[in-house]
C-alpha cells in the first residue's frame, strides 16, 4: 500500500510578516513543521517492515525540498515537491486544490497531516483536501491502526474520547500526542540524498495557476495591526502579603 | 460588493444544548444588522433547540434530524449547509471554532470553493464590507482579513462573544432533507467516552482557576479547587498535567484542549507556553503565580505574582472565603 504525508516547510525562529506583500516573511532559514514530523512518524510505524511505501508532498517554495529531505531522513521512501512562483499566497480553497491535485496522482490509501501549522496556527486543511478528493476525514487522531480495507482510530475532542471507524482510502489528521517522532539517524541523513525527489509546477500537475496562488484565493489581507494592549499590568514578588494583594487587586476588579 | 444581506449561523449542540460560542456568533451576527440572519442545527433534537436559536437573533432555523447526521462528524454536516446555503442564497455563513466545526468550515470550503478565514477574534462591518478580526504569530499582530468572493465562510476563536439573547421571536422552521455524498457517509463513531468533570463546566465558567506543572503532583490540585471553589468557578489543567494523568481531559486548556475567556483566570504554576496562551488569553482578567519570575505567563498577566502556589493559595482560598462570609 502507499501512505502519503502532507508536509509544509514553515519558517525558523521568529515568524514576521512581510508589511508589503503582508504574507509570512519566507525568505529566512525553515523546517519542517513539528507538527508533520508526528504525521511522517505515524506513518512509517504504520509502515514497520512491510513494502508500504511512504510519500511526503509538500506545497512551497524550492527550498521546501530541505524539509522533504528531514521526512526521507527519517525514513520516508519518496518525496512530491510542488514549487511554482503562482502558487504563492494560497489561501485554504487554492491550497487544498494544489495538494489535491498532487496528492491525486499518489493514488495513496491513507493520507496523513499533522495537527496544525505552526507559522500560521492553520488547522483546516484536511477536512478541505478531503472534500475535494471525497474522501472520508478523521482529525484529532490519538490512535491509529490500520485493517483490512478501513482504519480505526481514538480520536480526541472537548468532551472525550471517540473511536472511529473509516473505509479507505481515508484523510487523518493526527494529535502531536500520538507519538514522539524519531530523529533521523546519520545512516538517514546520508540515504536521503539518494531517495526520489520530484519538483512539480502546477502545469505538470494539470492545473490553471489563476486557480491557485493569490488569483484562486477567496480570501485577502487587508492591514497589519496591532493587537489591544492589556491595561495596566502589574507584577509582585510573593512575599508574606501577596495573598492579600490578589485578594485587593481582585476586590478593585469586582471580582470578589 | 453590496453589504451583505444574509448570514447563515451553524450552531452546534451536545445533548439538549446549544455550545455557548455557538450562541455567541449568532448574537455578534444578529448585532451586525443584516437583514437576514439564520441558523442551522443539525443533529440528534435538533428541532426542539429551534425555539432558543429565535431567542438569540435567528428569524429562520433550519434543522436537520436524518439519521446521517445523528453522530457528530463532519461530513455529513457539510452536505446540510451546502444545501442550505444554496437553498437560502446565504451569502456569509458563520462557525464557532470547536474540533467539529473547524472540520465542517474547511469542508464547506472546499465544497462551495469559498473563503474561510479561521481564528478570528471578532468581525466588523467597514463601509458596508466584512473585515475579520485575526490575532496571529502569538497574537503579536492582529490581521484584518477579507473575503473576495461570496459565500464568505468564517470561524471564530471560541469565546470570542457573549451569548446575548435578544428581543427575538419564534423563528420560521425548515426542515432540511440533502442528500448525503457517499464519502461523508464513510466514517462511524463506534465508541464514545465521555470526561466528565465536577463542578462547573470550564467552557461555561465565569472563572477558572487553572492548574500546571507547577504544582508539583497530582494530589496538589486540591488547591486549585479549593481555591476554585471559594471563588465559585471552575478548574482547568494544561496539557502537561493532563498528559501526565493528574486531571481528566475535560479541563484541558489550550491548543488541543478548550478556548475559554471567563472574567478572570488564575493560572498556579503555569508557565504560559504558547499552547496553553492560546486557549485563555481573551481571559478579561488573568492573575498568575509562578516562582519563575520568568515565565511567559506573567507576559500576558494582569496581576503577575513572582511566589510558591503552596504558600500562597492556601491563604488566598482563606483570604477569599472570609470575605465572603
Amino acid at each position: 500500500m502507499r501512505i502519503a504525508v502532507c508536509v509544509k516547510h514553515v519558517p525558523e525562529g521568529t515568524v514576521r510578516i512581510d508589511p508589503g506583500s503582508k504574507r509570512l516573511d519566507r525568505s529566512g532559514e525553515g523546517a519542517l513543521n513539528h507538527f508533520d514530523a508526528n504525521a511522517v512518524e505515524e506513518a512509517l510505524r504504520l509502515k514497520g517492515d512491510s513494502d508500504t511505501e511512504v510519500v511526503v508532498v509538500s506545497l512551497g517554495p524550492d527550498k521546501a525540498i530541505d524539509s522533504l529531505r528531514k521526512a526521507l531522513a527519517m525514513g520516508a521512501d519518496r518525496a512530491v515537491l510542488v514549487s511554482d512562483e503562482a502558487a504563492a499566497g494560497s489561501d485554504l480553497v487554492a491550497t487544498s486544490r494544489v495538494l489535491a491535485a498532487a496528492l491525486e496522482r499518489e493514488d495513496a490509501e491513507l493520507v496523513l497531516f499533522g495537527q496544525q501549522a505552526s507559522d500560521a496556527d492553520g488547522a483546516v486543511l484536511w477536512a478541505a483536501v478531503a472534500e475535494r478528493l471525497q474522501l472520508p476525514v478523521v482529525s484529532q487522531a490519538m490512535e491509529l491502526s490500520l485493517g483490512d480495507g478501513s482504519l480505526r482510530t481514538r480520536r480526541q475532542t472537548e468532551f472525550g474520547y471517540d473511536v472511529i471507524e473509516a473505509p479507505l482510502p481515508a484523510v487523518v489528521a493526527v494529535s502531536d500526542a500520538i507519538n514522539e517522532p524519531r530523529y533521523p539517524s546519520l545512516k538517514g541523513i546520508m540515504g536521503a540524498k539518494k531517495k526520489p525527489q520530484e519538483v512539480l509546477t502546477l502545469s505538470e500537475l494539470g492545473l490553471d495557476p489563476s486557480t491557485t496562488g493569490e488569483a484562486g484565493s477567496r480570501t485577502s489581507v487587508i492591514a497589519l495591526g496591532e493587537p489591544p494592549a492589556r491595561g495596566d499590568a502589574r507584577k509582585i514578588e510573593g512575599d508574606g502579603s501577596a495573598a492579600q494583594a490578589i485578594v485587593d487587586f481582585l476586590a478593585e476588579k469586582r471580582l470578589v | 460588493m453590496s453589504s451583505g444581506s444574509a448570514t447563515l449561523v451553524f450552531l452546534e449542540h451536545r445533548g439538549a444544548e446549544i455550545q455557548k460560542g455557538s450562541l455567541g456568533v449568532l448574537s455578534r451576527a444578529a448585532a451586525l444588522g443584516d437583514p437576514e440572519v439564520a441558523a442551522v442545527l443539525v443533529g440528534d433534537a435538533a428541532r426542539a433547540l429551534a425555539h432558543e436559536a429565535g431567542a438569540f437573533g435567528a428569524a429562520k432555523v433550519y434543522v436537520c434530524e436524518d439519521e446521517a447526521v445523528q453522530q457528530p462528524l463532519p461530513q455529513p454536516r457539510v452536505d446540510v449547509l451546502a444545501q442550505v446555503v444554496s437553498d437560502g442564497g446565504y451569502d456569509t455563513v458563520f462557525f464557532a471554532n470547536s474540533v467539529l466545526a473547524a472540520d465542517v468550515a474547511a469542508g464547506l470550503a472546499a465544497r462551495l470553493d469559498a473563503g474561510l478565514n479561521w481564528d478570528l477574534a471578532d468581525v466588523e462591518r467597514r463601509d458596508g464590507e466584512l473585515v475579520g478580526k485575526r490575532p496571529a504569530l502569538g497574537d503579536s499582530v492582529y490581521v484584518d482579513v477579507g473575503w473576495t468572493s461570496r459565500p464568505r465562510l468564517a470561524l471564530f476563536r471560541a469565546g470570542s462573544f457573549d451569548a446575548v439573547a435578544g428581543a427575538g421571536g419564534e423563528p420560521e422552521v425548515v426542515e432540511v432533507s440533502p442528500s448525503f455524498a457517499e464519502h461523508s457517509r464513510g466514517s462511524r463513531i463506534v465508541e464514545q467516552q465521555v470526561e466528565e468533570s465536577s463542578g462547573p463546566s470550564v467552557e461555561d465558567a465565569d472563572i477558572i482557576v487553572a492548574g500546571g506543572r507547577g504544582l508539583g503532583a497530582a494530589e496538589n490540585f486540591t488547591l486549585a479547587e479549593e481555591l476554585a471553589k471559594a471563588l465559585g468557578g471552575a478548574v482547568g489543567a494544561t496539557r502537561a498535567v493532563v498528559d501526565a494523568g493528574w486531571y481528566p481531559y475535560s479541563s484541558q486548556i489550550g491548543q488541543t484542549g478548550k478556548t475559554v475567556s471567563p472574567k478572570l483566570y488564575v493560572a498556579l504554576g503555569i508557565s504560559g507556553a504558547i499552547q496553553h496562551k492560546v486557549g485563555m488569553q481573551s481571559s478579561n482578567v488573568i492573575v498568575a503565580i509562578n516562582k519563575d519570575a520568568n515565565a511567559p505567563i506573567f507576559e500576558f498577566s494582569d496581576l503577575g505574582v513572582v511566589g510558591d502556589v503552596h504558600e500562597i493559595v492556601p491563604r488566598l482560598t482563606e483570604l477569599i472565603r472570609e470575605r465572603r462570609g
